[in-house]
């Protein structure tokens, strides 16, 4: 954990991974933010975990399996009623997916 | 009216589904302009429903002894045709096409759930200063928070504006707001309640538990909402067990036979106010007066429980958060193209808590740095995991307190998320653990007034004994006041 100290936490490239617009106004409490919480989880490498099993879960449940059998599920309509734009009543428009010129 | 109260009132054919509910939406027009817990209360399609309900019991054929008692839904669990924002402006609009299983069992029971009660934003938060929508006030004193993340559902219960309600548990946000609202909040066995139709948050945390007036009322809605599903992996296949009668079979003379553990750090901990402490060692010599054995135990990582909790809970949001992209669902800002619309809608729709914590997420997951954050973190877990098994070796239960003070103001601690996160010191290391626990009223603060509740934690699975010494402190305590003109 060591090579993590003092390094400044890039908010503006964080925010691109987590395809988030951020306020210019915003990155530096933000980034001033995060510097405090980083610094503070940073205590967790004073512990020897070497031979430590990580815990990923509170319940040790494996492979749960179900009958693959077909069901219905929801109606058209239904899932469509909430979608911010809708096209012939059939499918959920989209914004333009490759970047360039409009096509529509 | 409680919920076991008013099941007796209904089964005598002392009260009917109408007036429990014409009662709800009463208290919400009356005082619910100061408590702000409610987001949405559809009064007419609760008169419809509590309609149902009394001909269902006309006719002989009532669901349960329980059906037309009205419950409050906090805004993360989803109800059918019923907006499910979790309190944030991304989903504001979006309807509910099904059910969630704790809701639909209550349903099959005829329990009415009522309304969407306000939280944190995707209930990430310990003061509901976070929801996007209206800041819900305390209570008991209304520049006071309710605590959160389940805030809305604490204040209603604490106002007695609902007999009861559901909330979500995370890192302490049923047992939080419960203590600062002077009601009973339950954390179940991660695995107890089917997490089905509970928007995620952190994923190998997040359990649905109920918040009550009474001990006996939380065995109710536990007993209502348990049980494996097809719809939650994760949800555990059990033995059946009766929390009910375990409850109302529990006595002052439990407690004789009782291991209670202190763990010596949680008593320790730096920043636990005069009053908590006061509170919490009178509750500690009252149940040692009545017969309970006292052990000192220790829970040596209880340090690092603040740390593992946050990069474990914000890497899992992170990615469930990711799913929330305006393309489906929910407010989208439209934008040159697909990937501008994505930053655009996140932007404009997340709050600025729920922003750091998906960054914060995002920031321990990314590359070079998985191994030295989530990876350890996971470990420490571990540790922590550990530290609870070997302490229940010595007790049955363990007593702690459940926030290091009473509620706080509006704005005190907002200004600084590191203090906020710090505040859930002795909440968070039991869902890390897994374990069961719940928070009962003690007294009121001596400088406050502000009530303040005790924890007690059990081993996984082992609800039944925790309701049980509940109770029994519950009975040792005595009636526990509701705040003035409620």
């Amino acid at each position: 954990m060591s090579n993590t100290n003092n390094a400044a936490i890039d908010v503006k490239y964080v925010a691109q991974l987590a395809r988030i617009d951020l306020a210019e106004d915003a990155v530096e409490k933000l980034q001033q933010d995060m510097q405090n919480i980083v610094e503070y989880i940073e205590q967790l490498s004073e512990l020897d975990v070497s031979n430590i099993e990580p815990t990923a879960h509170a319940a040790a449940l494996t492979n749960v399996v179900r009958e693959d059998e077909a069901k219905t599920s929801f109606p058209r309509e239904t899932m469509l009623a909430n979608a911010p734009a809708v096209l012939n009543g059939e499918t959920v428009k989209v914004p333009q997916v490759l970047p360039g010129e409009g096509i529509n | 009216m409680n919920i076991a109260r008013a099941a007796e009132a209904l089964n005598n054919q002392a009260v009917t589904s109408a007036e429990l509910v014409e009662q709800v939406i009463a208290n919400v027009a009356e005082r619910d302009g100061v408590v702000k817990a409610f987001l949405k209360l559809d009064a007419e399609k609760l008169r419809k429903l509590a309609a149902e309900s009394d001909a269902r019991r006309a006719g002989g054929k009532a669901l349960s002894e329980y059906d037309g008692i009205p419950i409050g839904i906090k805004d993360c669990i989803v109800t059918e045709g019923e907006t499910c924002a979790c309190a944030s402006k991304l989903l504001e609009n979006v309807v509910s096409p099904y059910d969630s299983t704790a809701v639909a069992k209550l349903k099959a029971l005829g329990f009415i759930p009522t309304g969407r009660l306000n939280m944190d934003e995707f209930a990430m938060g310990s003061s509901c200063e976070n929801s996007a929508f209206q800041k819900t006030s305390n209570p008991w004193d209304a520049n006071r928070v309710p605590g959160g993340s389940s805030g809305g559902s604490a204040a209603a219960v604490g106002a007695r504006l609902v007999p009861a309600a559901l909330g979500s548990d995370t890192g302490g946000s049923i047992r939080q707001p419960a203590s600062f609202c002077g009601i009973v909040g339950l954390k179940p066995t991660y695995g107890r309640v089917s997490r089905y139709g509970l928007v995620a948050f952190a994923s190998s945390l997040d359990q649905i538990g109920p918040m009550t007036t009474s001990v006996e009322d939380a065995a109710i809605l536990l007993q209502a909402i348990t049980g494996a599903d097809e719809h939650d992996s994760t949800s555990l296949p059990l033995p059946e067990e009766n929390f009910v009668q375990a409850v109302r079979e529990a006595t002052v003379e439990d407690l004789k036979t009782l291991k209670i553990g202190l763990p010596e750090e949680y008593f320790n901990a730096e920043g636990m106010s005069a009053e908590v402490k006061q509170a919490i060692d009178a509750s500690v010599k009252k149940i040692k007066a009545a017969g309970a054995e006292i052990v000192p135990v220790k829970l040596p990582h209880t340090k690092y429980a603040v740390a593992v909790y946050y990069i474990i809970a914000t890497a899992e949001a992170s990615a469930n958060l990711a799913r929330f992209d305006g393309i489906r669902y929910g407010a989208r800002q439209e934008a040159k193209d697909l990937i501008a619309s994505y930053f655009a809608s996140r932007g404009a729709g997340f709050g600025e808590e729920v922003k750091r914590r998906i960054l914060l997420g995002t920031y321990v997951l990314s590359s070079g740095y998985y191994d030295a954050y989530y990876l350890r973190a996971q470990k420490v877990r571990t540790l922590i995991r550990r530290d609870f098994e070997e302490a229940f070796k010595s007790c049955d239960i363990l007593l702690t307190p459940v926030a290091p003070n009473v509620a706080f103001k509006f704005g005190e601690k907002s200004a600084n998320p590191l203090e906020m996160y710090l505040s859930d010191i002795f909440t968070i290391a039991l869902n890390l653990a897994g374990n069961c626990g719940i928070s009962v009223p003690a007294e009121l603060g001596s400088e406050s007034s502000m009530p303040i509740g005790v924890q007690f934690i059990a081993p996984a699975l082992a609800e039944a004994k925790l309701l049980k010494a509940a109770r029994a402190f519950e009975l040792l305590r005595g009636d526990f006041p509701a705040p003035q003109g409620c």
